[in-house]
């Protein structure tokens, strides 16, 4: 089988492009880091890939509005591009930032078509950059979240509130793109933390769009690929030791790359 | 013309929310409702369509609504506060709307168009003149925000808000002035070196401290005597600059008593060889002291590197400016490590007044320029570093914060860096990098501006009502990212360079100078440096201290290949000189030579200072006071304290997980409690781990400089290793700061607190790999009464450890992990309470003030390093099931670190505990070091004690399943009982609210 080939991009302040390649490359695919200037000169080109992935950051700062300007940057030279590539059967993932900025372009949810914005990522109810873990309870039938039922990763953002009008909300859940929720899971039992990190209606933290081949979170899948990515792995080293289990290496988050690359197998 | 675009959100802005709650904390709790609109303040010609496309680019109409040239407002509102920036202040959003308007016409601006934004809040609620005023100085710092306050009939009256455009306007002509000097007295040789050159207006007013003592004018005067000629100011300008303390550390490096080369030399560079040598072949040293960042081994491919800085001066005049310029500046050390480390971890610490304290400081005469109070000086500092760390992609998971009354006229704010680098770039070694002569002068990042303007300087000087404004520089985290992602990621590995460096202190007149080092000269053409804006004087563009620059040395042949990739990557890079083997520094302006300055005096002209110090030990009252009959409550408000309290609040608005490598993070376990080390995988395809630690101890000083030293040695090393470092494979690096080094009394504490240094990283085998000093950590200014004070820092010293470890699996966390784990003490505890924290609290509580005492702890090294390498043993054998160093409020704080961390029970029994101990609360209390406290699985005893055999250790009770938190005294009885959500509760109540 031929490994897909996944872009990820990066430039003005994306700073998750390393840990996004590894974790694909983790997963079985090939993966290049791409400046989105590199695609605007036409030095790359998207159709060669089969994933694209919007990785987090702080792209321009967060200044206008997260993800905003890179998502203008995008739209005034590569629009006609991404949204061929968003027709095809191909996937994309917009995490945190690039879920951000999948949202500013009007990418997810794309209730009618892709163009429009449509939802928000509003400042955190705290006003505040936030770093904790969630605990993830998926729904639909997204590719990229076959066979998940629940997973517990980090999020850290300052806007990463979920906002869209009643009439979006209505289309969304009608259309099965809600592809994860904020719940009650281990890091809850483990923490005690509120579920809901930002103040999320109806505590979505990630969709779709309609075909389910786009999808964009907050939560960072990619700071969950070893199992010392998790806040209590040495409570959880001490007990399997002590009840004689084998100790994982891998973190919750790689599923979701793994689903990916399976998508082209 | 100018148009104004306004934008408000449609939905609820937690902005505003949050804001309001804030102002409610102050105090203000009439406010009714709170709103804020963001303005846009376009200063171009655009007509309505395009200021039309404009607005909806900046503006998400999911959740907004914008209005052009059209004030918004809410419904009702009683008060209009806008705050936007001074002209050259800088302004990260305008610019990045600037590109965005650039971007969407795909056309530049005009020369002169620029964007500018602002906010306004609209207040309802009945508010009197002195709440307004409050909120008014809570909402913006003078120095760098301009402020314009209405009421409603006002705003309604003027038709809005008005549009200001801070342009800035300077008209200064670009010619060099020629400084008399030649023949001066050594009176005015004085005045110029204290206050600076003088400027040829009326009054005239000077240009601000050179910072340069009589000595070293007079050596300038007989340098230009003998070329017959008088010096132009961006030459007296750049002298002052490399021979600043903040450059050329002098106080370190010049003698002082009977230690001919100096503290330097004698006991830090020494210690290191000693060490180095002492190792032979397993020296992991690669690089040490010589570059922006010191290096160690990583693993066979790689180098770790680190770097500690402080930013203190800045962050008390505009607290947010002065970290994130402080954090960005320091990521800079790793970038400009060999030929570019990239960045892999920050960390961060705090010194600060209580932000309780709001009794006002004043720099000037009869109450005139006020300080900033603590509270907004702590919220700005770590906003900076927030803002700074996160925006740059790099995890920020170790940090601490103190408090004292003296950090009130001046913070610590001090910023780390540790970079990776691989060890061999292009088949050549990556720590080594020369400019060769013909290579271009290039100058990548940011532009100059009027920003931080004699900030070498002006560091090397105490704070007082001259301490000039210019010196605040705002960071611009996203031009650094772009500049640090294309030459780390990109250029440096297709080997477009000979070498690079960061602008930090002293701006390109250091950086240039520097480098022309490794090749002997360099000429500057001083007309091709970009500017921000025009009317800058010549000596300004050469010393400014513009954030986000980096100096590259860079073969003609590489250029185009250069600058086409910086292009493409949205960075401006600028041939702005060549390098050259003339032994000369000559910068010209338009072909004129402006400055030619032999590289030889421009480096090494400077004249030692010798220093005489002297030392007196400070004998203090011996409190004398009962054991307090509730230790319980006693525990309850030593949780409470700002030292001991957590600061849970930092750590998570700190990310702290960006590049996917944290290991053990900065709040450990179910309760979350703050760490003394974090480990950070800087490989996501290796298992090796980086353990980093800091030790911190000012109060120490009040007893004794030495034994303070020690202490601080003792804390970062113990904390990195009960995190799993090996002791043998430990760096250090030490951050002095001092206050008036200038008097023989503090300079005496010095030598003492470095000897320490010597002794104890000698005695450990931990080298120093590098180092920064601060030595003027002083306020002179006036009281809430008038009154003049002086008010300097305790003598402090930051100690950071960094540690290699071969697995993170086997790295460990504090918190207790299961009911029945047996709790021991490692180490010997003794009744060492002088400057410890349960004196400061018992004194406070029964006198005000704190107590001193004069039993400071002293570190057995030779005992201790025993320790520290049996408990690393148990480590490797996976027995250690948690482990907490004692430090900071002593043993009970870490026993209820451990059971919070847990969220389980703890019972003690002290009867058990080692030591020469006499009083149960100075067996809890005591800070005596090399100790850590440690649960174990049971099953796990006999391997644990085998291998702890021959060091002082005591299994002093278990832990239970029960939330109780039991102590019993020497006879048995229960000295202390309570249950972990009470003790939970006195820990994260301080800081609650932030």
């Amino acid at each position: 089988m031929k490994k897909p080939k996944v872009i990820t991009l990066t430039g003005y302040g994306i700073n998750c492009e390393e840990e996004t390649k590894f974790a694909f490359e983790n997963a079985g695919a090939t993966a290049d880091i791409v400046h989105v200037n590199d695609l605007i000169d036409k030095k790359k080109k998207l159709e060669n890939y089969q994933i694209l992935a919007f990785p987090g950051g702080f792209s321009y700062g967060d200044d206008t509005g997260s993800g905003n300007a890179y998502a203008n940057r995008i739209r005034n030279h590569l629009w006609n591009e991404i949204e061929q590539f968003a027709k095809e059967d191909k996937l994309a993932i917009g995490i945190c930032n690039g879920f951000q900025i999948m949202v500013n372009l009007g990418l997810l949810p794309a209730t009618e078509s892709y163009g429009k914005r449509e939802a928000a990522l509003a400042h955190n109810d705290s006003a505040r950059y936030l770093d904790r873990w969630v605990d993830l309870r998926f729904y639909g039938n997204s590719p990229w979240i076959k066979d998940l039922e629940m997973i517990s990763v980090p999020i850290a953002h300052g806007e990463g509130k979920f906002y869209a009008e009643q009439r979006v909300m209505d289309t969304i859940k009608k259309n099965n793109q809600i592809a994860c929720k904020y719940d009650k899971g281990d890091m809850y039992d483990y923490s005690m933390l509120e579920p809901n990190p930002n103040g999320s209606i109806e505590d979505i933290a990630g969709i779709t769009d309609k075909t389910g081949r786009l999808l964009g979170m907050m939560p960072h899948p990619e700071r969950a690929v070893h199992f010392t990515n998790l806040p209590n792995w040495p409570l959880l080293k001490e007990k399997y030791k002590r009840e004689g289990k084998q100790i994982p290496k891998e973190g919750p988050g790689m599923k979701i790359f793994r689903n990916a690359v399976a998508y082209f197998e | 013309m100018a148009h104004r675009i306004e934008i408000s959100s449609r939905i609820l802005d937690a902005r505003a929310h949050v804001l309001k709650e804030k102002l409610g904390r102050l105090g203000i709790r009439n406010i009714d409702d709170l709103s804020i609109i963001d303005v846009y303040t376009i200063d171009a010609d655009f007509d309505g369509g395009k200021l039309e496309q404009i607005a909806s680019m900046l503006t998400n109409p999911v959740t907004q609504k914008s209005n052009i040239n059209k004030p918004q407002s809410p419904q009702k509102f009683d008060f209009a506060i806008e705050i936007g920036f001074l002209p050259g202040v800088t302004d990260n959003v305008a610019n990045t709307t600037k590109q965005g308007i650039e971007d969407l016409f795909k056309q530049k601006l005009k020369s002169g168009d620029e964007v500018y934004t602002s906010q306004i809040v609209f207040l309802t609620g009945t508010l009197d003149k002195d709440e307004i005023e409050r909120i008014v100085s809570s909402l913006h710092n003078p120095l760098i925000q301009r402020i314009i306050n209405k009421t409603n009939t006002q705003f309604i009256k003027d038709g809005g808000m008005g549009i200001g455009v801070p342009k800035v306007k300077l008209i200064d002509v670009p010619v060099a002035d020629i400084v008399p000097i030649i023949d001066a007295s050594d009176e005015e040789l004085a005045i110029i070196g204290k206050n600076g050159i003088q400027n040829k207006d009326k009054n005239g007013s000077r240009r601000g401290p050179l910072a340069l003592d009589l000595s070293y004018m007079k050596t300038i005067q007989s340098y230009f005597k003998k070329r017959e000629r008088n010096p132009t100011d961006i030459e007296l300008e750049s002298i002052a600059q490399t021979w600043s303390e903040h450059c050329k550390h002098t106080i370190f490096a010049d003698p002082i008593d009977e230690v001919k080369n100096g503290l330097y030399k004698t006991y830090i560079k020494e210690a290191t060889k000693k060490i180095r040598a002492d190792k032979g072949k397993d020296d992991f040293c690669v690089s040490v002291f010589t570059d922006n960042s010191g290096a160690i081994v990583f693993d066979d491919e790689y180098l770790i590197t680190d770097k500690a800085e402080t930013h203190n001066s800045p962050s008390a005049l505009d607290p947010f400016g002065g970290s994130i310029t402080g954090i960005v500046g320091v990521n800079r050390d790793t970038i400009g490590f060999g030929l570019g480390a990239k960045p892999v971890i920050n960390m961060y610490g705090f010194c600060f007044a209580d932000p309780n304290d709001n009794s006002p400081l004043y720099k000037g005469k009869s109450f005139t320029q006020k300080m900033l109070p603590p509270r907004m000086i702590m919220e700005g500092v770590i906003n900076g570093v927030n803002a700074g760390g996160n925006q740059s992609g790099i995890p920020t998971p170790q940090g601490f914060v103190v408090f004292d009354e003296r950090y009130k006229g001046k913070p610590l704010v001090f910023v780390g860096t540790v970079g990776l680098i691989p060890k061999h770039i292009n088949g050549k070694s990556s720590h080594t990098k020369q400019a060769r002569k013909d290579d271009y002068i290039v100058m990548v990042g940011g532009r100059v501006g009027k920003d931080g303007i004699h900030g070498a300087t002006f560091s090397s000087e105490a704070m007082d009502a001259g301490s000039p404004a210019t010196a605040v520089q705002i960071g611009d985290p996203i031009t650094q990212k772009k500049l640090s992602d294309a030459i780390i990621k990109e250029a440096r590995d297709r080997g477009l360079y000979n070498s690079i460096t960061d602008n930090g202190a002293g701006g390109i007149s250091c950086s240039v100078a520097e480098m022309a080092k490794e090749c002997g000269g360099c000429r500057v053409k001083l007309d091709t440096v970009p500017l921000k804006y025009p009317g800058l004087s010549l000596w300004e563009t050469w010393i400014s201290e513009s954030q986000e620059r980096m100096t590259m040395a860079i073969p003609k042949d590489k250029w185009l290949e250069f600058s086409d990739l910086m292009k493409r990557r949205g960075v401006e890079a600028t041939v702005i000189g060549e390098f050259n083997d003339s032994g000369k520094c000559v910068v010209e302006y338009n072909d004129k030579k402006i400055m030619d300055i032999d590289m030889d005096f421009l480096h090494d002209g400077l004249p030692p200072r010798p220093m005489k110090t002297t030392y007196t030990k400070q004998k203090y009252e011996e409190p004398e006071i009962p054991v307090p009959h509730d230790l319980t409550q006693s525990l309850f408000l030593m949780l409470a304290r700002l030292n001991i309290a957590s600061h849970e609040f930092i750590s998570k608005q700190y990310d702290h997980e960006v590049q996917a490598g944290s290991v053990i993070k900065p709040l450990h376990g179910k309760g979350r409690v703050n760490g003394d080390a974090s480990v950070t995988r800087p490989r996501l395809d290796s298992n090796k781990g980086v353990v980093c630690s800091q030790g911190i101890n000012p109060s120490y000083s009040d007893i004794d400089t030495y034994h303070m030293a020690a202490c601080t040695i003792d804390t970062a090393i113990r904390n990195a290793v009960a995190a799993g470092a090996n002791i043998e494979h430990i760096a250090l690096m030490d951050n002095f700061c001092w206050c008036s080094s200038n008097e023989p009394e503090r300079l005496g504490q010095l030598k003492a607190a470095v000897k320490a240094c010597y002794d104890y990283a000698v005695s450990y085998g931990t080298p120093f790999i590098s180092g920064k000093d601060s030595m003027f950590n002083d306020f002179n200014g006036y009281d809430e009464h008038g009154n003049k004070v002086k008010i300097s820092v305790p003598p402090t010293l930051l100690i950071s450890s960094i540690a290699v470890i071969d697995d993170v699996m086997k790295a460990v966390s504090l918190d207790a992990k299961f009911e029945g784990d047996l709790i021991y003490v490692i180490g010997e505890t003794k009744d060492e309470l002088g400057a410890s924290e349960y004196y400061a609290m018992l004194g406070e509580e029964r006198q005000k003030k704190r107590y001193i005492g004069n039993v400071v702890p002293v570190v057995d090294a030779k005992t201790n390093k025993k320790i520290y390498a049996a408990f690393h043993k148990a480590v490797q054998n996976e027995i250690i099931s948690s482990a907490q160093s004692v430090h900071r409020g002593g043993l009970v704080v870490a026993l209820a670190k451990t059971a919070i961390g847990g969220m389980l029970g703890i019972g003690i029994e002290l009867s058990k505990l080692s030591g020469t101990w006499t009083r149960e609360d100075f067996a809890l209390y005591s800070e005596t070091q090399g100790r850590i406290v440690v649960t174990i699985a049971p099953e796990n005893k006999n391997a644990f004690e085998k291998i702890m055999h021959g060091n002082a250790l005591a299994n002093i009770g278990k832990v239970t399943k029960s939330s109780t938190f039991a102590v019993k005294g020497k006879d048995g009885k229960t000295i202390i009982n309570t249950n972990i959500s009470d003790l939970m509760k006195s820990y994260k109540s301080t800081f609650g609210g932030y």
